[in-house]
């Protein structure tokens, strides 16, 4: 049998980067194939070339044993060539189908009822179910998933890439994607499944493509491999699956929020009721997938959206539906879920971030003049102990990188030594190096005595670092606890919201 | 021609919101793609002035609207030179065409100031133009008529063919369009030059119909202005444009008559402009955060490195 | 072969210049071709242009007489345009601000030396509560300020209009017969009227107070924590709202002070050139400040250069108005064209141009 796909000897280098280093792949017809390995492996760039958005700087791509350049995603769809991004190339305020047709190429000059019609075909053939009259902005996670499959598969694609599909799903979503895929392979077609988490390789996969630092390390079949060696291939080296951290010493509660509601911007109810408190020297996560309140409850916390009614005690005041800054000033630290766009001001230098919370106290600023020098040398202080890599202070914060970026905004929040670290997502999207600093220094905060409170999508993530977690579904929160007193089961279920757990306090 | 008071009313309201009609479609295809064209009054006294000398030079009606209509294609294509390929700040390009245009116009209109030109002739429709109450409306010339034909054609297009959903996406999300394939800069381009000759067709309609002669800059006299925030009042849709424009042509007529009881044509003048405020001021507090601008209105797509 | 943009770090001065310089050039050379069109020979009008503006002493205080309201306006500008608030409005505050001025001088019993404070004084609220309503508009319902600012420009020159048409019209005095005289309203008293440097049409106190400004406004920029403040809400409004700045407040400030300049500019130039208030007296000051204003950001010495440059260009114009019979709207075309190809020449100082394959 040919192979759908061959990739030989790709070779792409970014800026300072070598993302693949001679890499081949193969992909053959009725096979779901894994590519494994850790955030920078280069299994994205690879999925990417073969899609047509890079070009690789060397290599041959054979599609169905012929020699082809794929200069855009339109070559790899013609091609016959599907892919399903991590970020949802979809248009919220159109409706599903809308959006569909918006990615095929036919001469249709009203796309209304063909592209109703077939979305329905499709999502009763291969279980992705879904209205193509909803708009997009009112679908879950997974369900603008599904539309993102049959966008792919609406052009009867042999080929569908799939990059790091369930780190958006709940579990039982989860099963229904690998029964769809398996669906999908039962008639020949090929599959590419993007991933890091090894359980999920065991799970789907026929064959697994292990890559690291840009190099493929080996491929395997699913049956002749394990998890430990699979760990080994990925990593380089023995893994340990926790953080080092020792036990927290709670103290007095720090953060408590009462029966807190409050709409989103849609103006419908995002928070139901949330109660919890966090305690100083703990770090308290929150699990569940993104979409469940849990953006509102952090801006609800931080004074950034109105609470309609609940209570937020910050050291036992009320701080319910005061400003940022008044919260700020009690010694809360706020990292930010959207970095650049919330989180730093990109035109303007280093100096003048890193006091973005304090530009009008002493010494900084006296009577409404500031003190350009101790601007300067707070910030020359901050960017060596904070590490930011940058070539001085005076750099304009757009040219740094992610990673620096999430350092300037540690260095900015945490130096005034809060007592209340809020954290929203802030590995998303970083390289290994930064995820572990930024992990290690929120731990720091905690054993400084600070209360943190942890959100991320990454389970795993939340399940190392907490102290006690809470899982958020739907506005409400199913249960709080010890991240040992939950099965995996459980913590799933409460998730998808179809399980309620005892509170503890 | 014997008009009943009520026949004025109606004439007066449709001849003063037709260039407005076609400057505000025009500026909702721009704006639907995702370019702020600012440049919109320029347009319209460029078209208006080259309609007049056109007009008056070669007596042909057709070319002059012809020509009005190119030239404010013309100068688009700068706007969208400027601001879609050198990634250029929009709004200050849109004023700079304005400026560029007033200034233009008056160094080319100084020779007509004053003299007459040609104007369109009224097309009755039979039957239709009998009917009382809405006779007046059939009794109108060719350019209503095709705005009118056009306002509608074009929201079928933006809002029920393949077409309207890829000039929708690039004003919406112009990296997912591109990423499923759509040229964002070609649509980009192709809606802001049909901003353009639609505004310089509104403004030959100007000088060809509402007053067949060339008064320097007052003869838009800021229309250019109401027809951008009229694009905010008929929220990007061309339907809805079609209340907005005669809207205006209500106040205008309101404005008019008003000179009989005596306020001064210069307060009263200031009418149209606090009127868009206002109706600015309504605009924005009935917009839910759902069905505002376009996402991406104003934003240049730089396409990440390949 | 295609052309990649790539965003490149801070442009060195050096290419700034360079490339700032060469649009200028090719500006120049664009209208340059209009004037040919027009029958007229390019490097005879700019010649004239030049010569007219810096060759004689007339022509150079004239160019500062220019400089007085485009500074004040410019420097408002430049103010607000930091924050990314688009006041286009300068032209009717100014306008705002000539109109207060000529009512107190005219109008307003006060002792002689509080006059000219007084109508300093008018001229700057005016101008600021001109500024004031677009600004609460924005500040409180996000309406866009471009619009309303302009929209207000067409009510103040209406304003202005119906004032010296109207109930303003100085009556004419024939040997026994009165009639309404011209557009104008009457001559403003002697102690209303500002000084000037003997031989030549420079009122400097508003000169004084220009120059004050632009030094003022710097500091408040890059000294205070207002100006702060400002930048952090033009550069991203949504980590002002994070760091809990008061927007509205930001913009409301800065719109009063950036109306209350041109509003002043108005005042002097009618306490000092026109001496009272008629049609016609600004040659579009706010617009072309607005040029200014985007040029010289906010170091203080590019503005005044701008300054410089573009005062030369408005007396210059008016020369060859008169030698070559053309309209007050080539200052317009001349604006507009240059503006244009400043703003094409910035992708050369953010990005760098690269081919590839």
């Amino acid at each position: 049998m040919e192979p759908l796909v061959r990739m030989v000897g790709i070779r792409k280098t970014f800026p300072g980067i070598v993302a693949n280093d001679n890499v081949d792949f193969e992909l053959m017809p009725g096979e779901i194939h894994a590519l494994l390995g850790e955030n920078g492996a280069g299994k994205t760039t690879l999925m990417n070339i073969l899609y047509g958005i890079y070009r690789p700087d060397s290599g041959r791509i054979y599609v169905k044993g012929k020699e082809v350049s794929i200069n855009s995603p339109a070559d790899a769809i013609k091609l016959g060539i599907g892919m399903v991004h991590q970020n949802f190339l979809l248009i919220d305020s159109f409706t599903v189908a809308e959006n569909v047709a918006l990615g095929f190429a036919k001469k249709q000059i009203r796309p209304d009822i063909e592209v109703k019609r077939r979305i329905i075909e499709l999502g009763e053939r291969y279980g992705l179910k879904v209205d193509p009259d909803a708009y997009v902005w009112q679908l879950s996670a997974g369900e603008k998933q599904r539309v993102e499959i049959i966008k792919a598969l609406y052009r009867e694609s042999d080929v569908l890439i799939l990059d790091e599909p369930t780190s958006v799903l709940t579990p039982i979503e989860v099963n229904e994607l690998f029964s769809t895929l398996k669906k999908l392979k039962s008639e020949g077609k090929g599959i590419v499944f993007i991933t890091h988490k090894l359980e999920e390789v065991f799970q789907v996969a026929d064959r697994v493509t292990v890559m690291r630092k840009g190099r493929v390390v080996g491929v395997k079949r699913r049956d002749e491999t394990s998890k430990e060696e699979l760990a080994r291939m990925m990593v380089g080296r023995e893994i340990l699956f926790r953080v080092e951290k020792k036990e927290g010493e709670k103290g007095p509660v720090i953060l408590e929020v009462v029966d807190l509601k409050a709409l989103n911007d849609k103006g419908v109810l995002a928070l139901k009721g949330v109660s919890f408190k966090v305690h100083s020297g703990e770090i308290f996560g929150i699990a569940g997938v993104a979409g469940n309140g849990q953006r509102e409850l952090i801006e609800v916390i931080t004074g950034l959206r109105k609470a309609i009614s609940g209570k937020v005690l910050i050291n036992g005041i009320d701080m319910t539906n005061r400003s940022p800054r008044e919260i700020g000033l009690l010694g809360t630290a706020h990292i930010p879920e959207e970095r650049v766009k919330m989180g730093i001001m990109p035109g303007m230098d280093l100096a003048e971030n890193l006091i973005l919370k304090k530009y009008f106290l002493p010494p900084f600023c006296r009577k409404g003049i500031l003190d350009l020098k101790s601007i300067r040398s707070n910030a020359e202080k901050l960017k060596t102990e904070y590490d930011i890599v940058a070539p001085s202070i005076r750099v304009k914060a757009k040219f740094l990188s992610g990673g620096n970026i999430q350092r300037l905004i540690l260095a900015r929040e945490l130096s005034s030594d809060p007592k209340l670290v809020i954290a929203a997502h802030p590995t998303y999207g970083l390289d290994v190096g930064a995820t572990e600093y930024i992990r290690r220094k929120l731990v720091e905060e905690r054993d400084k005595g600070a209360a943190v409170l942890l959100v991320s999508e990454d389970l795993e993530e939340i399940l190392s670092l907490s102290d006690t977690i809470a899982v958020m579904y739907q506005g409400e929160i199913m249960g709080i606890g010890r991240p040992d007193e939950f099965s995996m089961e459980e913590i799933g279920l409460m998730m998808a919201g179809s399980r309620r757990m005892k509170v503890i306090s | 021609m014997n008009m009943t008071f009520y026949e004025s009313i109606i004439s007066t309201i449709l001849v003063s919101g037709t260039p407005l009609l076609y400057s505000t479609l025009g500026e909702i295809y721009a704006e639907r793609s995702g370019v702020m064209n600012l440049g919109v009054e320029g347009m319209m006294i460029m078209g208006a002035v080259t309609a007049f000398i056109v007009g008056k030079i070669t007596g042909n009606l057709l070319l002059a609207v012809l020509t009005a209509i190119l030239v404010g294609i013309a100068l688009s294509l700068i706007h969208a030179f400027v601001s879609i390929t050198m990634r250029g700040n929009q709004t200050v390009s849109g004023l700079a065409l304005t400026m560029f245009g007033l200034g233009l116009s008056s160094v080319i209109g100084i020779k007509y100031v004053g003299s007459p030109g040609i104007s369109f002739n009224p097309i009755r429709i039979p039957f239709l133009s009998q009917i009382p109450l809405l006779g007046p409306l059939f009794r109108m010339d060719a350019l209503f008529y095709l705005s009118i034909i056009l306002a509608v054609v074009m929201w079928y297009i933006l809002f029920r063919t393949k077409i309207g959903i890829r000039i929708r996406a690039c004003g919406e999300n112009p990296a997912v369009a591109d990423a499923l394939g759509v040229n964002v800069s070609l649509i980009r381009y192709a809606c802001t030059a049909i901003g353009g000759g639609l505004a310089g067709l509104g403004g030959a309609y100007l000088t060809t119909v509402s007053a067949p002669f060339w008064g320097d800059v007052m003869t838009t006299a800021g229309r250019g202005w109401i027809a951008i925030a009229l694009v905010i009042f008929s929220f990007w849709s061309p339907l809805r444009a079609i209340v907005g424009a005669y809207l205006f042509g209500g106040i205008e007529a309101i404005q008019f008559n008003l000179q009989a009881y005596g306020i001064p044509t210069d307060i009263l003048g200031m009418m149209p402009y606090i009127a868009t405020i206002v109706v600015m001021i309504f605009s924005m507090s009935g917009m839910k955060r759902r069905f505002g601008a376009p996402a991406a209105l104003g934003v240049p797509f730089v396409r990440e490195e390949r | 072969m295609r052309i990649a943009f790539v965003k490149r770090e801070k442009a060195g001065f050096r290419r700034m210049i360079a490339v700032r310089t060469t649009a200028m050039l090719l500006a120049l050379a664009s209208v340059g071709m209009i004037f040919w069109f027009y029958g007229a020979d390019p490097v005879e009008v700019y010649r004239e242009i030049f010569l007219g503006a810096f060759g004689t002493k007339t022509g150079v205080s004239e160019v500062i007489v220019k400089l007085i309201p485009l500074l004040l306006c410019g420097v408002g500008l430049s103010l607000v345009f930091k924050g990314q608030i688009w006041n286009i409005g300068a032209e009717g505050q100014l306008i705002l601000g000539a109109i207060a001025a000529t009512g107190v001088g005219l109008w307003v019993p006060l002792p002689s030396y509080l006059v000219i404070p007084a109508m300093f004084l008018s001229g700057f609220l005016a101008g600021a509560l001109w500024a004031l309503i677009p600004a609460v508009l924005r500040a409180k319902m996000n309406v866009n300020e471009v619009i309303t600012t302009l929209l207000m420009n067409y009510v103040a020159i209406r304003l202005l209009y119906y004032l010296v048409y109207g109930p303003w019209r100085a009556k004419e005095q024939w040997g026994n017969m009165t009639w309404s005289g011209f557009a104008q309203t009457a001559i403003l008293p002697d102690h209303a009227t500002l000084q000037t440097i003997p031989g030549t049409r420079i009122h400097y106190i508003t000169l004084i107070i220009a120059l004050t400004s632009l030094i003022f406004v710097y500091l408040l920029m890059n000294r205070t924590s207002f100006g702060y403040e400002l930048k952090v809400v033009g550069d991203n409004l949504m980590a002002a709202r994070f760091a809990g700045i008061n927007i509205s407040r930001v913009i409301l400030i800065s719109m009063i002070i950036s109306g209350g300049l041109a509003g002043i500019a108005g005042v002097g130039e009618i306490a000092g050139i026109q001496h009272r208030l008629r049609p016609g007296f600004s040659v579009g000051y706010g617009y072309t400040a607005i040029i200014i204003a985007w040029l010289g950001g906010l170091n203080p010495l590019a503005v005044l250069v701008s300054t410089v440059f573009f005062s030369g260009i408005l007396v210059g114009g008016s020369y060859i108005q008169i030698s070559f019979g053309m309209p007050v709207g080539v200052i317009n075309m001349f604006n507009g064209i240059i503006l244009l190809f400043l703003l094409a020449s910035e992708v050369f100082l953010n990005y760098s141009i690269k081919l590839r394959r």
